[in-house]
């Protein structure tokens, strides 16, 4: 014998399953454990742009826009199966429809902005369509190509500003209507998701991720599905893109950057995949660590990388389903 | 009989990008995006070893080959080895490696390097001069290209069908666990298809960058190529990266010469979601189809 076997054992705290599993809520206590987890990040949400100061509140917008991304990025990577690898699409799509609007047509924000979420969402689904028969690598492969080809498209056909953009968009009536309206989005559509995942849908989506020829044998189309899933996604990108040509007051080339795709990426991984509300906070946290790093200029684009490998490689269950398992089960050491 | 001459030499070099990806994912299915990312690398040793160390050309090719075959073997060890099997983490981790890569060479001022700035990185043909074939002026360059492609490609095919390395790397790519049972290391060969797969992307690079000059956008632009010409082929199968590299090799400097240089991306987008649509699995691609796509 060399030393004694050890393994940790976990078991789920016990107001866990008197308040998930039965929902016979009998004690403050029980409803404050349901409750609490969702009110910190709502509140805290909420009161953010009240502590912070102005270059900081320009900072929370961006966060929020990129939380957008991530959630939309975990939803269908982990819910669909689809990996898109093109989250920059979704941003440029909706800036530049709500952008042109602005500057051709002259309509206010307030109604660009929605029109573009829906019309870049369809765009979004139709320029996806082809490719939704390929699962796997292959979607991730072809959806990174779209934004850059989005690029030299524009660039090619010399329009929409080519390479200088549009400046000069109309802007958000102030601040606050600007910082929550990328929070109330934020929340909304984090909770809508989360509802979603649960629905009848969801659960095909889920089974699509899993096995999608099953899923076809039961006679689903799977490609509807999955163009449904692609417009859901969309549909937050391309918001997140709208409001953004408004928050700068300027489109251009760059709404396909790079930093569109990979930041929610490394914010879903650092988060947690899988889980919506890791992809969230992942965003608040990388996004004003990068503006802090601003110094570095494109090192900044290097940290993320190290970051998302750092966690993939040594955590890949990521902050927030570590966070949650220490909320509902306790774990201790025991003798084999 | 412009068009047949540069078209030629425009699919051998998409050949030449496409062959060291289209390799490692036949051998060990992982995405190498980190592909492009070396290209420049290697385009960028070779240069800073010429000009800031002054070694002799060859020696500074062979020393960076070996750093690339080095890096993939590095790639695969301490960070793929860990996530294989998981598509998207493979995915997502080798892309990360590349922008490491390459927004890191972007950076100025960094161990003697002065980053990468405009068209200053300008490797030397192997050979200066034209030729006239046909009543068309070919350089050197173009014919070496064309010279190596065919050398790589035929290199391979022995290496793949006549070696004992060459045939186990084929025997994981064809069943994982029948190769196993009889003796293959699955985690071996795919350090050494990657660490072959990026030697082949320095490769490339060293023959085609002396047209022009070593920046860092041609590591994206030579990833997407890779990709546009595996998805076109069929991933992981050889024959058709070849001729799907000389479709769009041809498509593009035909839609060049008739409507203009900016054109070439719109085609290739146009000729990728054209050949999806009617055969999601590419021209070639046979193997494991029903599994991979749907």
């Amino acid at each position: 014998m060399v030393g004694e076997e050890k393994r940790k054992k976990r078991l789920d705290r016990s107001i866990k399953v008197r308040t998930e599993g039965l929902y016979a809520l009998s004690s403050w206590g029980e409803m404050a454990y349901l409750i609490m987890p969702r009110l910190v990040l709502i509140l805290g949400l909420l009161v953010l742009p009240l502590i912070l100061d102005m270059y900081w509140q320009r900072v929370l917008c961006s966060a929020g826009i990129y939380a957008l991304l991530a959630l939309g990025f975990d939803f269908l990577a982990e819910y669909v199966g689809l990996v898109c690898l093109g989250g920059a699409f979704f941003i440029g799509a909706g800036g530049y429809i709500s952008g042109l609007l602005n500057a051709y047509l002259g309509w206010s924000p307030l109604l660009s902005i929605p029109i573009a979420t829906i019309a870049g969402a369809v765009i979004s689904t139709l320029v996806l369509l082809p490719c939704l028969r390929l699962r796997g690598i292959y979607f991730a492969i072809v959806s990174f190509m779209f934004p850059l080809f989005s690029v030299y498209i524009i660039i090619a056909l010399n329009v929409f500003g080519s390479t200088e953009g549009i400046s000069a968009l109309a802007n958000l009536p102030n601040i606050w209507v600007e910082q929550y309206l990328i929070l109330g989005a934020v929340i909304l559509s984090l909770f809508a998701l989360r509802r979603l995942v649960i629905e009848d849908i969801g659960v095909i989506f889920q089974s699509i991720k899993d096995n999608d020829q099953a899923v076809n044998a039961s006679g689903i189309n799977i490609t509807a599905y999955k163009a449904k899933a692609v417009f859901i996604a969309s549909l937050i990108g391309c918001f997140g893109g709208a409001y953004l040509s408004h928050l700068y007051g300027w489109l251009g080339l760059s709404l396909f950057a790079m930093d569109f795709s990979i930041l929610p990426i490394a914010a879903s991984v650092m988060g947690g995949m899988g889980s919506l509300v890791g992809p969230v906070l992942g965003a608040f946290i990388l996004t004003p660590l990068s503006e802090a790093l601003r110094g570095f200029g494109q090192l900044r684009v290097v940290l993320y990388c190290l970051i998302l490998i750092g966690f993939m490689v040594y955590k890949p269950e990521g902050l927030m389903n570590y966070l949650e398992r220490k909320y509902h089960q306790f774990e201790h050491w025991e003798k084999v | 009989m412009d068009i047949v001459i540069y078209g030629t030499v425009n699919s051998v070099i998409f050949a030449l990008i496409a062959v060291g990806f289209t390799l490692v994912y036949g051998v060990s299915r992982i995405p190498n995006f980190a592909h492009g990312s070396i290209y420049v690398l290697v385009g960028f040793l070779t240069w800073s070893f010429v000009n800031d160390l002054k070694i002799n050309y060859a020696l500074a090719i062979l020393i960076s080959l070996t750093i690339a075959a080095g890096l993939g073997f590095i790639i695969y060890r301490l960070i793929l080895i860990r996530l294989r099997g998981m598509a998207t983490s493979e995915i997502i981790a080798s892309f990360a490696v590349s922008l490491i890569i390459l927004e890191g060479l972007r950076m100025q001022g960094i161990a003697g390097f002065k980053g990468f700035i405009g068209p200053f990185y300008v490797l030397q043909p192997f050979i200066e001069g034209k030729l006239i074939i046909f009543g068309v002026f070919v350089d050197y360059q173009r014919l070496i290209i064309i010279g190596g492609g065919f050398a790589v490609v035929t290199f391979l095919w022995f290496f793949t069908h006549h070696t004992k390395m060459g045939l186990s790397l084929r025997a994981i790519a064809q069943d994982e666990r029948a190769a196993m049972m009889l003796g293959v290391n699955s985690d071996k060969t795919a350090m050494i298809s990657l660490s072959i797969g990026s030697a082949l992307a320095g490769l490339a690079a060293v023959i085609i960058l002396p047209l022009g000059s070593v920046t860092v956008e041609a590591g994206y632009k030579v990833l997407i190529y890779a990709l546009a010409v595996c998805i076109i082929g069929g991933l992981g199968s050889w024959a058709g990266a070849v001729l799907a590299s000389f479709v769009i090799g041809f498509a593009m400097k035909i839609s060049t010469a008739l409507f203009g240089a900016v054109w070439e991306s719109v085609v290739l987008v146009g000729t990728i979601i054209f050949i999806l649509l009617f055969r999601p699995s590419g021209l070639l691609g046979k193997q494991k189809e029903l599994e991979e796509r749907v």
